[in-house]
């Protein structure tokens, strides 16, 4: 052990209390009293270049400015601030250069070419997922599929009222489509309604009467109530019409699976007879940008386009 | 270490104290050799290295390059992933815990003789004493007024300083990128700014910390020096004075008239140090050893060999300042080596090196990875059956193209979906997420979840196994 006379002294503040109590003076590193006074100078650079001091109600604005560019192209420069920079970032930056480069890459690709290559719909699935959660989640659901049945189809089944195919799903969006069945409540006394309710439910195997389900079948196809006009006469639906498919299992407007019993499922069935159907999805043609329409069209068709 | 403080009167009243400068001495002997060795090793290893060129079947042919755009680490003839970013807690476990089996053996070993602090400061000092000369020359040197000499010596000696950090800053740069064309760059001024940015960063520590700042580092920084203390015990090697025989019974004494042999000094009660300050004018932290054991001492050995100089010029033994353990100083017989301690680390530390070498050999070829869609977690499709969907991921970390065909296992009649893409072909160490779709009928699978498995089958021809990734299948109740 170190013998104590070779240990420095500890020197003290110099002031006694109490006539004995006397605090011990360990100094500080003087270069820790430097890198004090640096940050020192280094806060009032920071004030003088960038925003600091509120001065009554408004601020000091700093020497730093960033320059971007406004929607129409106008090049505008402000104090330095980061939401600024962050529409800098978006439309020079590093990252929004390498999007850019893509974006051309599938601007100037065919949908054959974007489908076959797993890169370009690696990138469609990224980009046309932030547009479609951006511009059509609010109908379609965030994943495409809507909180409910009834007002919005769902993209992700395989049944496609207008058509899945790449050019008809491009044309949705672009145009918008205009869905419309005439109410039938006036025109067709309630027996009428129930019959065709029952036979529309018999077409994809949902228990009904089957009295009244014949009785159906023979409106369905008459001029009386002319539902196979848009339906078709096999009831398959029409896609230049936008008319439903009603053999299969799919219901867009109606929540037939979500009734509790077959009684229910038949009211609903009614409902939509009665008061007919009127939806509208807008059209995005000058909305969205080429491109994005392009994307949106293969993440849109990635989700179960096809049919 | 039990500092015995002790009140005094107020000499002067600082609050704030200036850094003592201190001007080792230079020394040869068997531990400045050793320092010198393991210090050419460390920077031949870390300024060459970036330049070491390396074949490989993809990927650029550097040694060693952390591609951080890339996301894929280098490593000779392996390839380092974002998933594997286990490794590294792995391979900082193994550092912490071979720290502390050194430290809990030898002491300070790695302060002394490998940290990069020690090994910068030595460089520093050597072009210090090269320019300015030996420790009485560098003293003189400080003292007088600033004439052309000095101007000269003290202004060539920064110069250098800056030259030495600035390799230093560079060369780390150099590990990020491929160096002959990022040095191109950086000359040519084309590199990136984090490479300009990096650059002057390191370059200005380096200089501040092994030119300006050196032991205080040390003592006042480096959490490392304050928490060794703990992993002492009575075994552990240290640097120490032998004060029994040193000190005599009569204390120290310099060479004297009569006081010349050791008969001479051993009648009058003298102990062997002749107090010619060697000891203290070499360690490059400023203590003196013979004070004992101090927080300051970075165990760098310099005065054992400062010491066995002189003992060896009066032809005394050697050890009067030597690696001994305070075992050893309170009259025990050696050191213990095999201690609960020191066994508890090295087992955790061979589990910790048998564990990352098995993870590291056993690196799958390639990553697949698959989570379901939760949103929306199922959908009807128009003849009834259920469709769940899946994102894929598939990473290829082999050096050749992979074609991968897509399977599922475990659900029987159900439906595999992913489009245009159930072979694939990926390029060398490519990335990709693919969408899958799962069909199955519902009055199959009523009720709950179902896990099943996707699988990967690498094209015949590879050779590699299959992988599968575990997930479920979803169907709704009714």
């Amino acid at each position: 052990m170190a013998d104590q006379s070779q240990q420095k002294a500890v020197q003290t503040t110099g002031h006694a209390w109490d006539g004995d109590l006397q605090e011990f003076n360990n100094p500080l590193p003087r270069w820790w009293l430097w890198t004090f006074y640096a940050t020192v100078v280094f806060a009032i650079v920071y004030w003088i270049l960038y925003p600091a001091w509120p001065v009554g109600n408004t601020f000091t604005k700093g020497m730093a400015t960033t320059t971007f560019q406004t929607a129409d192209g106008k090049e505008v420069t402000t104090h330095w601030n980061t939401r600024a920079e962050f529409i800098r970032d978006m439309q020079s930056g590093e990252e929004a250069l390498k999007q850019k480069a893509y974006l051309e890459k599938v601007a100037s690709a065919s949908y054959e070419q974007i489908l076959n290559d797993p890169d370009m719909m690696a990138f469609a699935q990224s980009m046309g997922r932030v547009l479609f959660a951006d511009n059509c989640a609010a109908c379609h659901g965030l994943g495409g599929t809507p909180a409910q049945i009834g007002s919005f189809p769902n993209l992700r089944d395989d049944a496609w009222l207008w058509g899945g195919s790449i050019p008809r799903i491009e044309q949705t969006i672009r145009k918008g489509r205009l869905g419309y069945m005439p109410p039938f409540g006036k025109v067709l006394s309630e027996e009428q309604i129930d019959a065709l309710a029952n036979y529309v439910l018999s077409l994809s195997g949902q228990p009904v009467d089957q009295a009244k389900a014949a009785e159906g079948d023979k409106l369905f196809h008459s001029d009386t109530a002319a539902c196979y006009v848009c339906h078709t006469n096999s009831a398959k639906g029409m896609q230049s019409q936008g008319s439903a498919n009603l053999t299969d299992q799919i219901w867009t407007v109606a929540d037939v699976p979500g009734a509790a019993t077959p009684a229910e499922k038949i009211e609903r069935v009614k409902a939509v007879i009665r008061n007919g159907i009127q939806r509208q999805m807008p059209a995005w043609e000058g909305r969205l940008s080429d491109e994005e329409i392009k994307l949106l069209t293969v993440y849109v068709y990635s989700l179960g386009g096809g049919k | 270490m039990n500092q015995v403080l002790r009140m005094s009167e107020p000499a002067e009243n600082t609050l704030y104290a200036p850094r003592k400068a201190i001007y080792p001495r230079s020394v040869k002997g068997r531990f400045r050799r050793l320092k010198w060795g393991v210090l050419g090793l460390a920077y031949g290893v870390y300024f060459l290295l970036p330049w070491l060129r390396w074949q490989r079947e993809s990927g650029p042919d550097q040694a060693v390059l952390f591609d951080l755009v890339g996301r894929k680490f280098y490593i000779f003839d392996l390839v380092v992933y974002p998933q594997d970013i286990f490794w590294l807690a792995g391979l900082l476990m193994i550092f912490a815990y071979l720290l502390f089996f050194v430290t809990g053996i030898a002491g300070r070993v790695f302060c002394g003789y490998f940290c990069f602090q020690t090994l910068w400061t030595d460089v520093f000092l050597f072009i210090e004493r090269l320019v300015q000369g030996e420790r009485p020359a560098r003293i003189r040197l400080h003292k007088q007024p600033w004439n052309g000499e000095k101007l000269l010596k003290v202004g060539l000696t920064h110069l250098l300083w800056l030259l030495v950090a600035f390799a230093t800053g560079l060369t780390f740069v150099l590990y990020w990128g491929d160096a002959p064309e990022l040095v191109v760059a950086f000359f040519t001024g084309k590199a990136p700014f984090a490479a300009y940015a990096t650059t002057a960063f390191l370059t200005a520590t380096t200089y501040v910390m092994a030119g300006i700042a050196r032991e205080q580092v040390c003592t006042y920084m480096c959490p490392y020096a304050r928490f060794q203390s703990v992993m002492f015990d009575k075994d552990t090697l240290i640097v120490s004075y032998d004060r029994r025989r040193g000190e005599g019974e009569q204390g120290r004494a310099k060479l004297g008239r009569d006081l010349k042999t050791r008969e001479q000094r051993q009648a009058a009660g003298v102990g062997d140090c002749i107090d010619c300050g060697y000891c203290v004018q070499v360690c490059p932290t400023g203590i003196d050893i013979r004070n004992g054991l101090q927080i300051q001492c970075i165990s760098c050995a310099l005065c054992i060999d400062a010491c066995d100089t002189i003992m060896d010029s009066l032809g005394w033994e050697r050890g009067l300042v030597g690696y001994t353990s305070q075992r050893v100083e309170e009259g025990g017989d050696r050191a213990r080596l095999l201690r609960p301690k020191v066994l508890g680390y090295a087992a955790v530390l061979l589990v910790a090196v048998g564990l990352l070498a098995w993870s590291v050999g056993n690196q799958a070829p390639f990553d697949l990875t698959v989570s379901q869609v939760r949103q929306p977690l199922f959908t009807r499709l128009s003849d009834g059956r259920i469709e769940n969907a899946y994102e894929v991921k598939v990473n290829n970390k082999t050096g050749h193209d992979l074609g991968l065909t897509f399977s599922i296992e475990g659900l029987p009649d159900a439906e595999l979906d992913m489009g245009r893409f159930r072979h694939i072909v990926l390029r060398p160490e490519q990335r990709l997420r693919l969408n899958a779709r799962v069909k199955a009928h519902p009055r199959r699978y009523d009720g709950h979840t179902h896990p099943f498995r996707l699988v990967a089958t690498p094209d015949p021809e590879t050779g590699l196994p299959p992988v599968s990734h575990e997930t479920v299948f979803y169907v709704p109740k009714g």
